[in-house]
């Protein structure tokens, strides 16, 4: 499909191809899911929330529950205060959630509607029952990403939902980021196995990855509920995984409260997690349980059984930044040289930070932000590569190259298991070995001549 | 034969006299015979007053608010001074909104009702469009050829014909697709020194002309008051021979350019020549 991308690479300033990202409001709209008993709410045009909605169900397998504002000529012309209005009576009434998370659309976002004191307005009028809850964030999609707009609605829930109660509690804040289901349950897992109390949010655990019950339930267990998250003003600490997606909720947690923050990579692969767990063990003083050190010790094993295969293949890696850059320290640990690194968001510091993990590895490796799979095509045309990690959409240049692929990140549409496996920790960090260890020896089985085609690998 | 309608629009900066110089305009022309609609371009609703005797029209997206998308003709055109068909587009209360959009929607109402059809026999239709060009929506009546000529209202003020040359920056850029071109520019008079000169050199250096100078009077204000335009409040009044001569021209008027909007600089150094010359 995609054998007609020329070869010769030509500078463009405003055109993306494929764009390495999509809208805002997703990543809003999932952090929201990630609240317990929470409607994500989608102040805009119908098509807008189908879409997001779709996007998120496609990559989940799960029903996405959200509302919209449902905006018409009349709702761009005077405003979308009306229907906004009508919207949270609407679903206070008809699907009774604790809190509505509403986040902006592109269009709202241009005719300049003032969400905050529309939602003063509606609950001076009595449109919000008593011990329920509406915030806001806003998510322009002409601005960054995805990722952004996850950003900016854990800074709202941060800002909207933290209280201080002047006394401190022995807790942490994590902020996993934008990961999996899957991801936050294994980071809760961890803090557990070391007996550290945290809050973790956004948490889609046991939202968006429910077990099979034959009864629907619009609001699943999971989720932080709003009394831990009035409680992130008293905890100790706040580890913000991942400076896209974390660190706005925890600066402002540190403005707001005066909880300290820490910003760290996302815990995926080996030194990543050693980083995440010494953060952790540091605050506890006691050492990590022989549980984590051994999944760690295997984690190492892994790597060393295989590295003979990985070392000196060379990497293409495409993302959201968080993702990307943990992804490129683990396969560099692995002996493997990413050449070309891109994330679709815009940020300068993701090159900055990219620069610095490859300065030894591979100094003229390409890296790009706000970059498209387009470019990233035309580059693997002219220097191929030996594998390729990326999201599903990935797998039109894999083919067309006939590349070795591995499905990483945000959205994985086409195949099962990132909801219910982990990719982060050491027990991630495995699966992540298996999965592209996997693809390479695969490809080695297809492509052997007779004579080194080996039954013991 | 069906005639050619000639479409108008008027631009120029806020608070010049865009309505009051367009009413008297097409009073002008409506005692030559000439059947005339204004589609009102601005949230205020007010450019239809003195042909209506008052605020006394629902606008089309007041109408469109309240009996939804199903609107008729009838209920958004009125008759006025003289069977002059007058629409107001209207908009959101300031602050909220997008007022913009609420033109482009208008406009799109009015020519999907069937508003410029042959069947209303029209021979001018005006847009009287708020202010500056502050985004698209103000700039819908240039568009895909609504209007084909464009006149806009100046002073011998240096903020109106700043105005003016950012709005003939507008034309230069819808020239080309929509086919629009800059009728000439009518000097409505805020007795500042020269202004006669400045207007008509400015006018030439925009490669257009002053196609009419407006002198004040209080007369207009008077007639404004008892919500009439000058030629039905005080048709001997010399202000209304004005107004009619200003109808006279633009009726005859063949100058249609593309303007060369030019360099703030250069409009400053106007200025001194033709304003600050003591």
């Amino acid at each position: 499909m995609l054998d007609q991308t020329p070869k010769k690479v030509v500078e463009r300033e405003a055109l993306r191809i494929n764009p390495a990202k999509t809208c805002q409001p997703i990543g809003a709209m999932y952090a929201s899911l990630g609240i317990h008993g929470c409607l994500p709410h989608s102040h805009g045009s119908q098509g807008c929330c189908a879409y997001h909605r779709s996007h998120l169900t496609r990559h989940y397998k799960e029903p996405v529950m959200a509302a919209t504002s449902s905006f018409t000529e009349g709702a761009a012309v005077f405003g979308g205060g009306a229907n906004l209005r009508q919207a949270v009576n609407n679903i206070f009434h008809v699907y009774n959630p604790d809190i509505i998370a509403v986040h902006t659309t592109c269009l709202s976002e241009t005719i300049g509607d003032d969400i905050p004191s529309l939602v003063n307005q509606a609950r001076e009028d009595g449109l919000i029952p008593e011990g329920k809850l509406v915030i806001h964030t806003n998510t322009p999609s002409y601005e960054g990403s995805h990722v952004t707009g996850f950003s900016n609605m854990c800074r709202s829930m941060v800002s909207y939902l933290t209280k201080s109660s002047g006394e401190k509690k022995n807790q942490l804040n994590i902020l996993p980021g934008f990961v999996e289901p899957s991801d936050m349950r294994e980071i809760k897992n961890i803090l557990k196995e070391i007996g550290v109390p945290a809050v973790v949010f956004p948490d889609t655990s046991d939202v968006l990855d429910v077990p099979q019950t034959g009864k629907f339930d619009m609001y699943p267990k999971g989720g932080v509920t709003i009394a831990e998250m009035n409680s992130t003003g008293d905890s100790q600490k706040t580890l913000a995984l991942g400076a896209f997606a974390s660190e706005d909720a925890a600066k402002m947690l540190q403005t707001k409260a005066e909880v300290p923050y820490e910003v760290l990579d996302l815990p995926i692969g080996l030194s990543a997690t050693d980083r995440f767990i010494e953060a952790i063990v540091e605050l506890t003083g006691s050492e990590p349980p022989a549980s984590i050190t051994d999944n760690r010790g295997r984690l190492l094993d892994m790597m060393l059984d295989y590295q003979q295969y990985l070392y000196g293949k060379k990497v293409a890696i495409a993302g959201d930044p968080d993702h990307v850059i943990a992804m490129t320290e683990f396969v560099v640990s692995m002996g493997m040289i990413p050449t070309y690194v891109i994330t679709g968001t815009p940020g300068k510091k993701f090159v900055l930070r990219i620069k610095g993990i490859l300065k030894d590895i591979n100094p003229t490796a390409k890296i790009k932000a706000a970059a498209d799979f387009f470019e990233l095509h035309q580059w693997m045309k002219n220097e191929p590569v030996d594998l390729l990690i990326s999201n599903t959409y990935g797998k039109y240049i894999a083919r067309a190259e006939d590349v070795p692929f591995v499905r990483f990140g945000f959205p994985i549409l086409d195949r099962v298991g990132h909801s219910y496996f982990p990719t982060v920790g050491y027990v991630g960090g495995m699966r992540l070995v298996e999965k592209i260890t996997g693809v390479i020896m695969d490809r080695k089985d297809r492509d052997d001549p007779e004579e080194v085609f080996e039954l013991v690998m | 034969m069906a005639k050619e309608m000639r479409k108008i629009a008027i631009y120029g900066k806020g608070g010049i006299g865009k309505s009051t110089t367009t009413q008297n305009t097409v009073a002008g022309l409506v005692e030559y015979g000439k059947k005339v609609m204004i589609v009102g371009c601005d949230p205020k609703a007010d450019s239809t007053r003195l042909m209506l005797g008052g605020l006394a029209q629902k606008s089309v997206l007041d109408t469109m608010r309240e009996e939804g998308e199903d609107v008729e003709l009838d209920d958004v055109l009125k008759p006025g001074y003289g069977g002059v068909m007058c629409v107001e587009s209207g908009g959101p209360e300031p602050g909220v909104g997008c007022a913009g959009r609420g033109i482009i929607t208008a406009i799109n109402l009015l020519e999907s009702l069937g508003a410029y059809e042959e069947q209303h026999d029209l021979d001018y239709a005006f847009y009287d469009v708020l202010g500056d060009v502050v985004c698209g929506g103000f700039a819908m009546p240039m568009r895909e050829g609504k209007a084909k000529e464009i006149y806009i209202v100046v002073s011998g003020e240096m903020m109106a014909m700043y105005a003016a040359n950012n709005i003939s920056k507008g034309i230069v850029k819808f020239a080309e697709s929509g086919g629009i071109r800059l009728g000439g520019l009518i000097c409505n008079s805020r007795a500042v020194d020269r202004e006669q000169d400045l207007i008509s050199n400015f006018a030439k250096e925009l490669g257009t002309q002053m196609i009419y100078f407006v002198p004040r009077d209080n007369m207009v204000q008077k007639a404004e008051i008892h919500r009439q335009t000058v030629i039905e409040f005080a048709p001997d009044a010399a202000q209304a021979e004005h107004y009619r001569n200003l109808s006279k021209a633009i009726d005859g008027n063949k100058m249609q350019v593309i303007p060369k909007p030019m360099p703030i600089e250069r409009l400053e150094e106007l200025l001194m020549d033709y304003g600050l010359f003591d």
